[in-house]
Order: C-alpha cells, then structure tokens, then sequence
C-alpha cells in the first residue's frame, strides 16, 4: 500500500518505530511494544481490542501517573507528514497519550489518507460538526528551548505506531 | 532614548544577546527555506491564507457573534474585553471565583500583551509558564525576545546557571537533555496541583467554537485538559469562519516559523472537552470521573477594532505570528526582540502590533530598525507588506515628533513636503538627492570640504552622521553631462529604444555604472534616451517622509509619462528605485498609471539578459570572461527575483560566479551613516566580508547591485566593488 509506505517514511524522519502487523499477531506484538505499567483506552479499530493483553483499560488518574506507556488508538492518519490524529473522549484517550513516557499508537492501515487537505476535509465533517476535540500529533513531544533539540518536553519521549493491516 | 543612548544599547545587546540569537534565528530561517520548497504549491497557499484573513477580517464583527453564540452552545463562556485592564480584571474575577490559588499557562503573546500574569499575581494567584523558554524568562525575570523563540537570546550555558543558582539541584545540569528533564518535572508537579489552566490560541474557528493550539512540548494540552477549569486568551483578529480554513494556515505555520512541517502537536480544542479532569491522587477508573469542565474564552480588542479602521494598519491583523519577518531580518538576526521590539512584540511586523495595542510611543524606539530591505516580504505566509507599514508609522512618529532645536536652520529652507517635527538626520537622508545635487555642482571642493575634521564633526554632532563611515564622494561630471556630450554616438539603426533612469547615486556619485549601462545597451543595438527626471521617492520614504515620497512618485510619473507614451522601455540601475516603480508606486499612483510604469520598467541587467537570451551571438559584444567574480545581489533585487538574471548572465559569459547567501550587507540606503546604527551595520557586514574573504575567493571581483551594498563592500573589503554592468560592458570609449 503507497500510502502506508508513505506513512512509515514519515514516521522514521521522525525518529517514530512504525509495526505494520495483521489483527492476529495484536496481542503478541502489544507485548513486544510496551512496557509495564501500561494503561489504554478502547480502540477505535474494530479488529483489535486491549482485552487480554497486559495494558490496564480504564485506569485511574493515579494509574497513569505511573504508568510508563500508554495505549491509544487514532482515528485518521495523514501519510505525508507521518501525523496520527488522536480524539479527545470521555475515556481520558487525551491524558493516556499525553502523559507517559512512552505512547503507542494503534491505527488501521486504511484510516490514513495521503494528505492534509484530506485530513481537514475528513475532520471537518467529524470531529468538527459534532464539535469534539482531537489533537495532530506528529512525532514526540519536542523543544529546542535548552539549547539543543531535545525529544520529550511535556509529552511522550517516545511514540511507536502500530498498523493494522487486514 | 537619545542618539547616543540607543547606540549603546545596540552595543550592549550586539554583546550580550547577539551570538545566541543570530545562532537560533538562522535555524528557523535556514529550516524555513528548506521546508517551503517541499511544498507543492507555496505560492498558491499563501494566496489562499491571505484571502481567508481578508475575508475573515472584513466581516470579524459578524464573525465575533457567531463564535460567541457557537461557544456558548457548547457550554462555554465568552467575554469580549476592551483593553488589557478589563481582561484582566474578568479573568482575575474567574479566578476568585474558582478559589484558584495556582494557575499553568501555555504560551501566549496575546497575553503577555496585557500583562495577565502581574495581574493575577496581584489578586493571590501563583502563576507558572509552562511553555520551557517562558518558564526560562519567568525565572529570570526576563522578557520574550521573539515571538514563536521567547528565551533565543539565552544561550543553554546561561540557562544552565541560572537553573543552578535557582534551584540549587543535587547534580549540577548541563546538558540541554538535562535541563529539560528538570523542568518537565517541575513544571508536571505545577501542571498537576494547578486550579486553572490558561492557554492562548492560534485560530479560532466561528463555525464550531474549535481553538487551535500549535504546539510542540505538549503543555498547552496538559494546561488545557488536567485543571477542570481553562481559560483562554485571544485577540479578536485570529477568528476564522470554517473549520477547513485553518488547513492553510496548519501547512504554513511551522513552517514559515521554525522551519519544521508541522509541530508536534496541533491541538484542536472545542471546549468545554469531553475529556475527563484529572486529579492524579485519585484511584477512581476515569469513566467514573467528574467531567464537569468550566471554559472561558477572553477575546481582547485592546485596539484591534481600531486598527481595522486604520486603512494602513489594518493587513497587521492579517498576521499570524510565526515570526518568519523577524528570522530573515539580518537587523533582528544580530540584536533580537529587545532591542527590535516594543513592550510585547518584536521583528517586522511589531511596528504594526505596537502601534496599534500600545501605542506609537511604543513603535518608535525600535521602529527604524526596519531598514525597509523588503526581504520580509517574500517570507510572509500571508502576504503582509510589512516595510510599508513600518514606513507608515515611521511618517506618524515624524509628524508627532516635538520640534528639534534645530528646526529654525530648516524651516522652509528644505524642498521636501514634510512638518517641522522631522529630524535633521531624517531630513538630511530624505532630502538626498538635493544634497547631492548641490554636491556634484561644487565637486571636487564639497568633497574636500566634507571630508575637512570640522566638516565631520559639525556633521556627526547635527547630523548624527558616524565619522567612522566614508562619505559618498560627488563626481565632477554627472552621468547625465557626460550623455550630453556623446549623444551623436547612439547606434542610427537601433531596434528599440528605452530612458535610462538617472537616479541619484548613478548620476552623481557613481556615474561609471550609468556609463557602462548606455554603453552596453548600444552595443546591443538599443538607442537609450536620458532625460532630466525627479528621484523616485525612495530617500524620503526610507527616513518616513511619506508626503515628499509621494509628491516625487507624482513627478518622476509625469517626466517618464512621454517616454511611456512613445514605448519606450524604462531601464533601472539603482533596485531600490525599481523596487518603488514595481512595488511603493501602487500605493502612490492611480492604478492604470502603476501599471503602466510597472510593467515597463526593467532592471538593467534583467534587461540585458532578454536582450541576449534569445540570441547567443549578441553576447560576443559584451565583456566575457573567464574570470572569478563575487556577487551580492541587492536585498530589493532578490525579492523581486532578480538577482538571478544577473547570475545566469554572468555565467553565459564565461564567468565563475559564487553569490553571496547572507541576508544583507547592512547598509541599506542610510542606515549605516546614522550614528546610532554604525555598529550594527558593520556587525551586519561582517559576515559578507567573511563569504568573500574566505581562503580560495579572495581572487574574485567583487560585484554589487545596489549603492549602498557597492559603499559597504567597499569599507569591508581590500578589493573596490563594481556594479555587474561595469564588469560586460564592451570596451568603448
């Protein structure tokens, strides 16, 4: 798949690990990615769950405090800039890709478009019109502000993405 | 700040904040150069950013009740303040109303602007900057020096100190990986204990009540989502209709800023978010936590409103504060925001914002840092003339200045349009032309005259004019005396015929390079015409003399109507004056009149180029190497683009051509004389002298297009400078 090509290229100029894995070898891989203390959030790819997997869903502020990676899935991925685009729910997807040192991103290989114009265009009639929330994220949180470009400011040092591919 | 107080500060900041900033805004301006060519269609997205402010701006009272009525609708609250003191005092009274004794704030120039943090501070609430170079000045009690880099002008050495003396941690730190660690964890335990969170906004969408946030550390999100209760600053220029209008502007914020594609995060807030509050001692699962959030958006006028009005200052709401103006200013490159900046803002574009938000006092300090080069222009990713502008404030501190005590040695003895309230050193610059006039009809005793010690200190004490700085010197023959003379020359048959422009400095100070322009122009079977024509404007608007400006625009229009009338093309030597004909006419002249000129008017060696492209044999009359030649194209020249003409010619004619990439020798027309700005202008130089003088390019003629860049050269460099045209002109008389 090109885009998905696209995509992963992307991703390694941003220092971000991309898996292209089929919904059978999930859990398998889920275990290889993360490192415990995990927590998650529902994912929005159907052929995927967190269920039987070591990361902890619906957890507590104080759970996430300590967790070191988080779980969470993106609705839209835009290929040419490596971006993942993150809701904001009920169920805390903000603060479970915000708040570890480590976040893994759970997407399905056809929810990624090639551009932004896509992108906006797509948003617009979802996330805009039922006025929710949701964040562009591309790559590790970053600063260059001490001096030096420096990955994990406030955010995650680290992102892997995972592709689902079916 | 006097004359001499203001060369100090420049000194001092030249010293202290120079290197840092210099190093930082290369980066952001390297980075933007790289990452614009990745784009398929710049041009066409700055159009489309452009129009989306004009349209957005043109209707902001209408827009201003529909993301007040969308906002509410999702359960926020709007308040719409008209200066920073109701700002202010609305959000201290959320405060209170909260019991907040902590507030995190992300950063926000809107709210530097009106000073929020003084205020809260005042009603008993401790507030954190959370963005890592706010937190930086916060600690050093410091103000931004640049609108997207807050802290630039600290080096990470002098970050590690100051971290060090202030608090005082087990292992000293050092590196920026450090650093860094140490305040993500200090500023996660402020995030977390925080009552409020304060964030500013990038755009704000009327459609829907979204904000966007660009962002790359992650503390806007954190200060947006883990209080309960966040408030939002914003001015009321940054609304726009549709959701799909903020795509441009996502493509071309980072870039035109720090040069990356995109920011790590691009938060799209509709608040109050959905999102669940976090109390991080809690053990509760989060779908059994309080969701109950509290959001107000603060939209300042603090003269925006006005500023609308203000047919001049209006394209400043345009602005979407990436700070591209301030990176590629070779001035802002070598001093930064404290001393290229007013109370908040900095750079280019600061001008517009100071004298619209606080005032023309504000502006005029740093307002003559814009030496109107115009290499902004090309940079802004919504097409904002910015050197306009700072001419246009620059003209409105002119007329507000208190009269000098000098004013009865000018007073109706000058021939220019102006008040009394204009410096001498602006009027003595904007007056060139007449200067020079009177100088070359006197050389070569008002060059001996000039250069007599008391001559320079009578000048440098009235004038302000540096004694370090050689003087112009005035030729004995003018270019235009010497035409007389040799007209029978012109080729009988010619194919076409053009006027050549005689502007000031090539007909009386450097009439070799009007000589070598008609010499090589009837080589090339063109019959050129010179005829007597008033200066373009380009020395009085430069010091912000807009009525002479204007009043010589009118004139120079009616002498070259005639040559127009009769075809004639118009064939400039001096850019900067080009750079009036195609760009500061159009706001001078009737439209039809701009056009006409505009479209007739040609660089002299863009002019040859044509001339020669379509037929290589007529280069065998001009000069052809081999031969090693340096190039600096003028700041004006490369904006329109022209620069490139004189390079492609250069190397059809055998020549080894390296050109120069700083962004500017540091002349700029005047600037250099002015005492207050001499070290700056050669601190600006230097890095010119050191693209020639490095080891393998010290054999190279220097070339320059442009008088001031031919006067700098020429103080840095061993070796004269000559303008391209001298160097292919065929060997005549």
């Amino acid at each position: 798949m090109p885009t998905v090509d696209t995509f992963e290229d992307a991703l390694d100029g941003l220092a971000v690990e991309t898996t292209r894995l089929a919904p059978e070898t999930f859990e398998e891989t889920i275990a290889e990615v993360v490192t415990v203390p995990a927590v998650g959030t529902s994912l929005p790819v159907e052929s995927v769950s967190l269920e039987d997997t070591a990361v902890l869903t619906d957890p507590s502020p104080a759970e996430i405090d300590t967790a070191i990676t988080g779980v969470t899935g993106a609705t839209l991925g835009i290929a040419e800039y490596g971006s993942v685009i993150l809701p904001s729910t009920p169920a805390g997807d903000e603060a479970v890709s915000l708040f570890c040192d480590h976040h893994v991103v759970v997407i399905d290989g056809d929810d990624i478009v090639p551009d932004m114009p896509t992108a906006v265009g797509t948003m617009a009639t979802t996330l805009a019109d039922d006025r929710e929330s949701a964040v562009i994220a591309t790559g590790p949180s970053a600063t260059a502000d001490m001096g030096a470009l420096v990955r994990g400011a406030h955010g995650p040092k680290t992102v892997h993405a995972l592709v689902i591919e079916s | 700040m006097s004359t001499d107080e203001k060369a100090a500060h420049i000194r001092r900041l030249l010293d202290t904040e120079g290197d840092s900033v210099q190093e930082n805004t290369r980066v952001f301006n390297q980075g933007r150069y790289a990452a614009v060519e990745d784009l398929e269609d710049y041009e066409g997205l700055k159009d489309r950013a452009r129009d989306i402010k004009e349209d957005a701006i043109s209707r902001l009272p209408e827009l201003i009740d529909e993301l007040t009525e969308t906002v509410e609708e999702n359960g926020g609250h709007v308040y719409l303040a008209s200066d920073a003191a109701d700002a202010n005092r609305y959000i201290s009274e959320v405060a209170e109303k909260e019991n907040a004794e902590t507030l995190v704030k992300s950063k926000s120039m809107t709210s530097e602007e009106i000073d929020v943090n003084e205020a809260l501070e005042a009603a008993g609430v401790e507030v954190y900057e959370t963005d890592l170079g706010e937190f930086v000045l916060q600690v050093a009690d410091e103000s931004p020096s640049h609108i997207v880099g807050p802290a630039i002008h600290k080096s990470r050495r002098e970050i590690a100190d100051l971290f060090n003396s202030e608090f005082e941690p087990d292992e000293p730190l050092e590196t920026a990986e450090e650093l860094t660690m140490f305040a993500r964890e200090y500023l996660g335990e402020r995030v977390k204990e925080a009552d409020i969170g304060m964030t500013g906004a990038n755009f704000l969408v009327a459609e829907n009540g979204t904000l966007l946030l660009v962002t790359s550390e992650g503390n806007a999100r954190k200060s947006a989502v883990a209080p309960d209760t966040h408030i939002a600053v914003s001015g009321v220029e940054k609304i726009l209709p549709n959701f799909e209008d903020l795509q441009p502007f996502i493509e071309l914020i980072a870039r035109s800023g720090t040069g990356q594609d995109l920011t790590s995060y691009l938060t799209l807030l509709t608040p109050p978010v959905s999102t669940p509050t976090l109390d991080f001692e809690s053990d509760e699962p989060l779908s059994e936590a309080d969701g109950d959030r509290e959001f107000h958006l603060v939209l300042i006028d603090n003269g925006r409103m006005a500023m609308r009005e203000d047919s001049e200052l209006k394209e400043t709401l345009y602005c979407i504060r990436c700070g591209a103006c301030a990176n590629v200013c070779a001035n802002f490159q070598h001093v930064g925001g404290h001393a290229f900046g007013g109370e908040t803002y900095s750079g280019g574009i600061a001008t517009g914002w100071e004298a619209g938000v606080h005032g023309q006092e504000s502006a005029e300090e740093f307002n003559d840092l814009c030496t109107g080069c115009s290499r902004c222009v090309n940079q802004c990713p919504v097409k904002i003339d910015i050197p306009w502008i700072n001419e246009v404030v620059r003209d409105r501190i002119n007329r507000g200045e208190t009269s000098s005590e000098f004013d009865f040695l000018v007073e109706g003895l000058t021939p220019d349009a102006e008040p009394g309230g204009v410096s001498l050193q602006k009027r003595f610059f904007g007056n060139f032309g007449t200067v020079a006039k009177l100088g070359s009809a006197t050389a070569p005793v008002s060059n001996w005259f000039a250069e007599l010690p008391p001559s320079r200190w009578a000048m440098e004490k009235v004038l302000r004019i540096d004694s370090r700085r050689e003087l112009p010197t005035f030729a004995d023959e003018t270019l235009q005396e010497w035409f007389l003379v040799r007209e029978g020359l012109a080729p009988a048959d010619a194919d076409r015929e053009v006027v050549l422009y005689p502007d000031t400095y090539t007909n009386y100070i450097s009439p070799e390079r009007g000589k070598a322009a008609v010499r090589t122009l009837e080589a090339l079977d063109v019959r050129v015409v010179l005829p007597d024509l008033p200066e373009s404007g380009r020395a009085p608007l430069s010091q912000g003399m807009l009525s002479t400006a204007r009043q010589q625009a009118h004139e120079t229009y009616a002498g070259l109507a005639e040559q127009l009338d009769a075809s004639r093309d118009v064939i400039v030597v001096e850019p900067s004056d080009l750079a009036m004909f195609r760009g500061e006419y159009e706001k001078f002249l009737p439209e039809a009149s701009f056009d006409r000129l505009s479209d007739a008017s040609y660089e002299v060696l863009e002019y040859v180029y044509g001339l020669v492209a379509n037929d290589s044999e007529k280069t065998d009359v001009l000069s052809g190497g081999p031969g090693r030649v340096a190039y600096h194209s003028h700041c004006q020249q490369r904006t329109m683009g022209l620069g490139e003409y004189t390079e492609a010619l250069l190397e059809e004619l055998g020549y080894d051509v390296l050109t120069s990439t700083v962004e500017c020798c540091g002349m700029a027309g005047s600037f250099g004389y002015k005492s207050q700005y001499y070290e700056l202008s050669m601190d600006v130089g230097y890095e010119l002298e050191d693209e020639f003088e490095r080891a393998g390019e010290r054999d190279r003629t220097v070339l320059a297009s442009g008088t001031s860049c031919t006067d700098q050269l020429d103080s840095l460099l061993e070796r004269k400078p000559r303008h391209p045209v001298e160097l292919i002109a065929p060997d005549t008389e």
